[in-house]
């Protein structure tokens, strides 16, 4: 505990939380979208796979203990991921008081400079997400239990399938720039003459969650998932 | 060929004063002229008016001392890739194009007077850590010690660093993390490196995050600016380095 600490008061040892809890989170991602893909099964199969994440873990584990402790560990890493990069961007505003008169944005790429504002714009979205289609109090026709019912419905009014359509573009963003970074911070480095796999890396992570997330809204308002 | 172009040029009398653009014309810029040359032919058309030359810094004016550099049109050591200020010719610019001229900007790099910063924040950190425990006494056999070539080339590929701070001029986050793994990587490569390979990676970034640097957000921006093509690749290792030295307690006896 103390060696972590120690590393945490340099600026690597917080990009290196950053990198940390965003591994854990972009597991979650992937599991979450394979879950939601199972919708394309059926209502029965997949209302089975919603149950059974609430008895996740089961016999060692008794009902939904699972999952919260799924959620608790997901909760910590955001919250680390927010804190981190709020004294992150703190600490580069403190780096350069004075601003250039010109700059010219050399490599910065859309997803590269849009880390801060992306990750605030997901922030925004999971927030939603969870009123809409957990606690279902932003959704018109929320049953509770009826996942598959209540993944239509929400996704019939087309203003939130939109917007699920825009943080999904705004994840890969994220993505894009945050697989690379990452394993630019775990010291993981392709060597760039022969090839960096790890751009390559980054857009297929990126593209796989966009696509297998987009999937949902999208066949609900083109009316292939009824 | 001759171009004429208009100067907008920052002036700071001082480290205390707030500093302000002026604009100046540069008439009768001869192309063949490095940038710099042409800032001398501007400083003595002010001297004849009797007013204060632009102070900027600069030494051997062949790309290797590293003294020179400003911000030109927001790019560090201007538009050419890979080069130096002194080394960009004034046929890289247009007759009638306006000219930005700016020192670098960090905390970390104070003004001093016009376009001059200063940059012992840079030799501190190297002071830090970049030395090697050598003998006193005659120099070793230079074959004495076999170091694989492709070793040594990377090692090289770091000790290029002139350390004029472009990287960190250029950086969104005025951050020195290339400029740091370079001095970390080209000590670190070699077996006279080794001794204080852990010790140095720490010290060197405890330095670095003490003078006021930012983090690294993975622009690449630094590896775009830097005129003797430093690559990221070095920020890699720099990590993977200060990781098994903290984590792992690589370089402590409990390691071994």
């Amino acid at each position: 505990m103390r060696k972590i600490l120690d590393l945490y008061q340099t600026t690597i040892g917080k990009k290196l939380v950053m990198a940390s809890t965003g591994v854990v989170l972009l597991l979650f991602v992937l599991g979450h979208m394979f879950g939601n893909l199972k919708i394309f099964y059926g209502e029965e199969k997949f209302n089975h796979y919603a149950e059974w994440l609430r008895v996740m873990g089961a016999p060692l584990l008794g009902p939904t203990q699972g999952l919260w402790l799924a959620r608790l560990v997901l909760l910590g890493c955001v919250l680390l991921h927010m804190f981190t990069a709020l004294q992150l961007t703190i600490l580069s505003y403190q780096a350069r008081e004075v601003g250039y008169q010109k700059q010219h944005r050399i490599t910065f790429s859309y997803a590269s400079t849009t880390m801060r504002w992306g990750g605030v714009v997901i922030l925004a979205f999971v927030i939603f997400h969870l009123l809409h289609l957990t606690f279902g109090s932003v959704h018109p026709k929320f049953v509770a239990g009826s996942v598959y019912a209540n993944v239509i419905n929400g996704f019939k009014v087309w203003p939130v399938a939109v917007g699920y359509l825009v943080a999904q573009a705004a994840l890969g963003f994220h993505l894009y720039h945050g697989v690379w970074s990452g394993l630019q911070t775990f010291g993981i480095a392709g060597d760039r003459r022969q090839g960096d796999w790890r751009r390559p890396l980054s857009v297929v992570t990126a593209l796989i969650v966009v696509v297998g997330y987009s999937a949902l809204p999208i066949s609900v308002m083109a009316g292939w998932l009824k | 060929m001759l171009i004429n172009l208009t100067l907008h040029v920052w002036r700071q009398k001082g480290p205390k004063d707030n500093g302000r653009f002026v604009t100046y014309p540069a008439l009768q810029i001869n192309t063949h002229m490095s940038f710099l040359e042409m800032l001398d032919v501007v400083n003595e058309q002010l001297m004849e008016k009797g007013e204060e030359p632009i102070a900027f810094e600069h030494d051997c004016r062949e790309g290797i001392c590293g003294s020179c550099g400003v911000m030109i049109n927001g790019l560090p050591h201007g538009p050419n890739p890979m080069t130096a200020t002194c080394q960009l010719h004034m046929r890289y610019f247009k007759d009638g194009d306006e000219i930005w001229i700016e020192p670098w900007r960090a905390k970390a790099f104070p003004v001093l007077r016009d376009l001059v910063v200063d940059r012992s924040a840079f030799d501190r950190i190297i002071q830090s850590g970049g030395f090697i425990s050598a003998n006193t006494g005659n120099a070793p056999e230079a074959n004495a010690m076999p170091i694989p070539k492709q070793i040594a080339d990377r090692s090289m590929d770091a000790a290029v660093c002139i350390g004029c701070g472009a990287c960190v001029a250029a950086c969104p986050n005025a951050s020195a993390m290339l400029f740091t793994s370079a001095k970390v990587t080209h000590l670190g490569l070699l077996p006279q490196g080794q001794p204080e390979r852990y010790e140095r990676v720490q010290r060197m970034i405890a330095r670095m995050d003490q003078e006021g640097f930012g983090n690294c957000s993975n622009h690449g921006s630094c590896e775009a600016a830097c005129p003797v093509g430093i690559k990221v690749d070095f920020i890699a290792r720099l990590n993977r380095d200060l990781l098994k030295a903290k984590l792992c307690g690589a370089g402590t006896p409990s390691a071994v």
